[in-house]
């Protein structure tokens, strides 16, 4: 199959399961105990027609199905309405609060990616000796910590104890302003060791069993020094299963960056969801779990894509 | 009529006489035919040499002991009642874990308190062993119930195959779409707190890992010919599925259940952080370590440092228990960890 049949039969696929997704998010925020018009009513005064206006302005006269459309055809052009908490537009909302996060979490994809590829590599290539076990031993605390009690144990030393952090970042300060770098460093830690320690995992397996391949002999047998076989040969073709493993964690930052986002009162769209669900804030809530999910649809969109242009043998 | 005539000599000679099969050629066989298969007593299945593997494994072994130890301390740590009657009277917990003692405030660890006490006076130790019947109970039943539901689902749609494959799959799809903490998030916020409602929700979640592992393993062992021999023998779908296919398919899905647990527990830790697991105030490991967060920095280390520390060791013991079943049961397996962390 050629790449471009597989992208399209792959694209094809993803139809169904986008529909799915805004479905199931539409559907959640309708299963939500208790009417959001009951909710807003609470903090007005009633006045005889306001509900029936309210209940208008939500298209809650309407058949679900016909809600439904409605909400969908304002999210493809990312119009999910105003907040009901903060008067806000929610795509404003998300926006404001979009690149903090994603700088919490690029910087903790890098560290997670800058520790856990090398550390695998260190530890294929001197499989089953010190350096081997010690690496494989620090992978297993890295999974088995929790991660938002590693932050707090970092806060606890490194702020409360030797002060060397300040903890919130000021809101007024832009992403790339040099100063975020003192703030960013302990949460990006926090985020990305369990996920280092699952890349070192997996690097380290698809090494070994790289390493045990017949053109590794022959690599080594014409002569070619131990240094360009493993970065020449073994670790190009082990990369092509670490590139699926990134794409999962992007998934676990996210998740991740949920958690931390709250240790360290980090301004982000993570806080901004776990407000909204305490708050019973529904279209932000509809359009921060709409947003996640499409994006990590797409992310394994890329993830197979790439995946089979590094390794044409595999396209199904 | 030679036919006729061959069977009267044979009722003359008074016995019946199989043709074809030459008798003294039968005497004096070969005394290799002798050899007659040696029933052993024991019969050794395949989880016994499993479990003989597992016993070998010493960090594997490590870790069952601590989490026996755990299982005792949370058992143990407080009288249990059922309707009434008491099944277990011993208390190992030195304070009631919901009891406030106003007199003593964010103490530091003493003799009296060795894990030090919390903002409203209460036994951090007394909590933290009685915390563990959460963390524990909710691990050990959310992966028994997603196994019976993921297990049955996946192996119906990779036998199968065809619409039914499509439909299954497709909403395994949808689900894995969602980061494991957003779909309970937003889950839980629907069925609300609570006890059943968190399991539940993580229910919800983690079916679908097992459902798609074993989806996979079951569509390479339904190639196997004593497939093919158990269909020509007329067997039934359901037991093909269910005594043949699915025991031979288990194996990573065992590996990935058990390592599950760790995964839940540390979710269900995390949502208890973020103040939407059990009814506040419970003394579970993640809603103590998010109460513990407001007096960091007042410098109550003890208050975010033992809860922690228990969740820690459960979940590194899992690791060590989940690892070692994976060397036991799935030799082959690919030893990259937890991927179904998400």
């Amino acid at each position: 199959m050629s790449l471009q049949r597989y992208l399209i039969k792959r694209l094809l696929v993803m139809i169904p399961v986008l529909f799915g997704v805004t479905v199931l998010t539409f559907s959640l925020t309708k299963m939500l105990p208790g009417s959001p018009v009951d909710f807003i009513l609470q903090f007005q005064e009633t006045t005889p027609g306001l509900r029936e206006q309210l209940e208008a302005q939500y298209n809650l006269d309407e058949p679900v199905y016909i809600q439904y459309w409605l909400w969908l055809r304002d999210a493809m052009v990312l119009d999910f309405g105003d907040s009901i908490i903060s008067d806000r537009s929610v795509t404003g909302a998300i926006v404001g609060r979009l690149p903090k996060t994603l700088l919490l979490g690029g910087a903790g994809f890098a560290i997670a990616v800058c520790i856990g590829i090398p550390l695998g590599v260190l530890s294929a290539v001197n499989n089953g000796n010190t350096i081997d076990e010690v690496s494989r031993i620090g992978a297993l605390l890295g999974i088995a910590t929790p991660n938002f009690w590693l932050g707090l144990m970092l806060m606890l030393v490194f702020s409360v104890q030797f002060g060397l952090f300040r903890v919130i970042p000021p809101s007024d300060v832009g992403v790339f302003h040099p100063s975020m770098l003192k703030f960013v460093i302990l949460p990006a830690i926090t985020l990305g060791t369990a996920s280092s320690a699952l890349i070192m995992r997996l690097t380290r397996s698809s090494m070994v069993e790289e390493l045990n391949k017949d053109y590794v002999r022959t690599a080594k047998a014409k002569g070619l020094s131990e240094r360009t076989v493993i970065v020449k040969h073994v670790l190009r073709n082990s990369m092509v299963s670490v590139v699926t493993v990134a794409a999962i964690q992007v998934a676990f930052i996210v998740n991740g960056s949920v958690v931390i986002e709250q240790v360290f009162s980090w301004p982000g769209v993570g806080r901004l969801l776990i407000d909204a669900i305490t708050q019973r804030d529904f279209p932000v809530l509809q359009a921060i779990v709409l947003m996640i999910a499409v994006t990590i649809v797409f992310v394994n969109l890329i993830a197979d894509l790439l995946y089979s242009w590094l390794d044409p043998r595999i396209r199904y | 009529m030679s036919h006729e005539s061959s069977r009267t000599t044979t009722d003359q000679r008074g016995r019946i006489r199989v043709t074809g099969f030459d008798t003294s050629a039968f005497e004096d066989r070969d005394e290799r035919f002798d050899w007659q298969q040696e029933e052993s007593t024991v019969s050794r299945s395949r989880w016994t040499r499993s479990w003989e593997r597992f016993k070998r494994n010493r960090t594997a072994l490590a870790g069952l002991a601590i989490i026996a130890v755990m299982l005792f301390v949370t058992i143990f740590a407080r009288p249990i009642a059922v309707e009434g009657i008491t099944i277990q009277p011993f208390s190992l917990a030195p304070f009631d874990p919901t009891n406030s003692n106003f007199g003593a405030l964010n103490e530091a660890p003493s003799a009296s308190h060795p894990f030090g006490t919390d903002w409203s006076g209460k036994d951090i130790l007394s909590r933290v062993m009685y915390g563990g019947r959460y963390s524990l109970t909710i691990g050990v039943i959310t992966v028994g119930i997603a196994l019976s539901v993921g297990v049955p689902l996946g192996a119906i749609a990779g036998y199968y195959g065809g619409w039914v494959d499509e439909v299954i799959m497709r909403l395994v799809d949808i689900l894995y779409a969602f980061p494991f903490l957003v779909l309970a998030i937003a889950l839980i916020s629907v069925l609300g707190q609570g006890f059943w409602n968190m399991i539940t929700a993580l229910v919800l979640v983690v079916w679908i890992s097992y459902a798609r592992l074993l989806r996979g393993e079951v569509l390479s062992v339904k190639e196997n010919e004593y497939v093919t021999a158990a269909k020509a023998l007329g067997a039934r779908d359901r037991s093909i599925i269910f005594r043949h296919v699915v025991p031979n398919a288990m194996a990573p899905v065992i590996v990935q259940a058990t390592l599950g647990i760790g995964t839940v527990v540390l979710n269900a830790a995390a949502l208890g952080f973020l103040g939407l697991g059990l009814e506040p105030g419970s003394p579970e490991w993640g809603s103590m370590l998010s109460s513990g967060r407001d007096t960091l920095i007042q410098g109550y280390w003890w208050v975010t440092v033992f809860p922690g520390l228990a969740i820690f060791l459960f979940v590194l013991s899992i690791n060590l228990v989940g690892d070692g079943v994976r060397d036991a049961v799935d030799p082959q397996g690919d030893s990259g960890g937890n991927a179904g962390v998400r």
